[in-house]
């Protein structure tokens, strides 16, 4: 394998997963905010904001494992070596 | 020990010829197991009725009313009957299928190449389900609108139209992607905490795995039922 191809993939998945961790990251952290929030607020309600808090979070997690195939493509299947 | 029961093996499969076609065997052996479970119980559930359930029967019918309630939710109460069937299947499948893969230990059984795991850490069965999803929600729109159906594509302005026919491949690869990842990653974080720390560190890590697949499931049957909702609206 060329050991350029070979060092910019290695880099290239690192800052995928990085780079792709940070938007869902600061978002997650303001959703769980207005959920405890709410659940201050109104603790009768605890119940169904948890439900909704984790299906959101599911969706906000699967933007980083965007970014985790896309390194997983770089480490284990590189369209470029061969 | 503990880290050869844990190591992961990624890109690498027990090859089948069938037909002309290279398939991955180790994945097709763990799709029948699932079919297998999945209707063992379904069989074992429904063959004997009564009026007052009890046992198995009891637990089908609750697993059911989970299902159609994932449909009703996104559908709404009077178009969601026809959908509860494929709603739930695919979320008793990717149900299954994530935790045969988090709590059987696969690994004491040895494979000439690659090894078994859960069916969804393999992109081909992830994509043939948002496939299966995208071809569902066309079929969905065309009975209800006809021809009509293609309006959405310049709704609200005709401006939107490339945006609209992007939306028809991304949805198929989120679906798939996040499916996917969400289950090799699991397996891999445990994999390198294994291979860190071998005793008691990794458990909280699988326990999350488990709470996160069920979760992946969930959020892959409302998903379905939401798109088909969107087309036939």
């Amino acid at each position: 394998m060329n050991p350029i191809i070979a060092s910019a993939s290695v880099v290239g998945a690192g800052l995928a997963v990085g780079l792709a961790a940070i938007g869902p990251g600061v978002g997650q952290g303001s959703a769980a905010a207005q959920a405890v929030e709410g659940i201050a607020r109104q603790p009768e309600a605890e119940g169904k904001i948890r439900s909704t808090l984790l299906l959101a979070f599911a969706f906000m997690e699967s933007l980083t494992i965007y970014g985790l195939v896309i390194s997983l493509l770089l480490l284990f299947a590189n369209p470029f070596t061969s | 020990m503990f880290f050869s029961l844990a190591a992961v093996e990624v890109g690498e499969h027990f090859y089948w010829n069938i037909a002309g076609f290279t398939v991955h065997g180790q994945v097709l052996l763990v799709t029948w197991l699932v079919i297998a479970i999945i209707l063992t119980v379904a069989v074992l559930g429904t063959s004997n009725l009564e009026q007052v359930p009890k046992g198995l029967q009891n637990f089908v019918e609750s697993v059911y009313e989970y299902t159609a309630d994932i449909a009703k939710d996104q559908i709404g109460e009077y178009e969601y009957r026809p959908w509860v069937p494929l709603v739930g299947t695919l979320f008793l499948f990717v149900f299954v299928a994530n935790w045969l893969g988090a709590l059987v230990p696969w690994k004491l059984i040895t494979l000439p190449e690659g090894e078994l795991a859960a069916p969804t850490n393999d992109i081909n069965t992830t994509v043939a389900l948002a496939l299966i999803v995208s071809i569902s929600y066309f079929y969905a729109g065309f009975k209800a609108k006809g021809l009509g159906f293609f309006a959405r594509y310049i709704s609200p302005t005709p401006i939107f139209l490339p945006l609209n026919i992007l939306e028809d491949f991304t949805k198929p690869l989120s679906l798939s992607f996040r499916l996917f990842g969400n289950v090799l990653a699991d397996e891999i974080v445990v994999a390198v905490l294994c291979f860190l720390v071998p005793v008691f560190v990794p458990l909280p890590v699988m326990v999350l795995g488990i709470f996160a697949s069920s979760v992946q499931a969930l959020v892959f049957s409302t998903l379905t039922a939401a798109y088909i909702c969107e087309s036939i609206e």
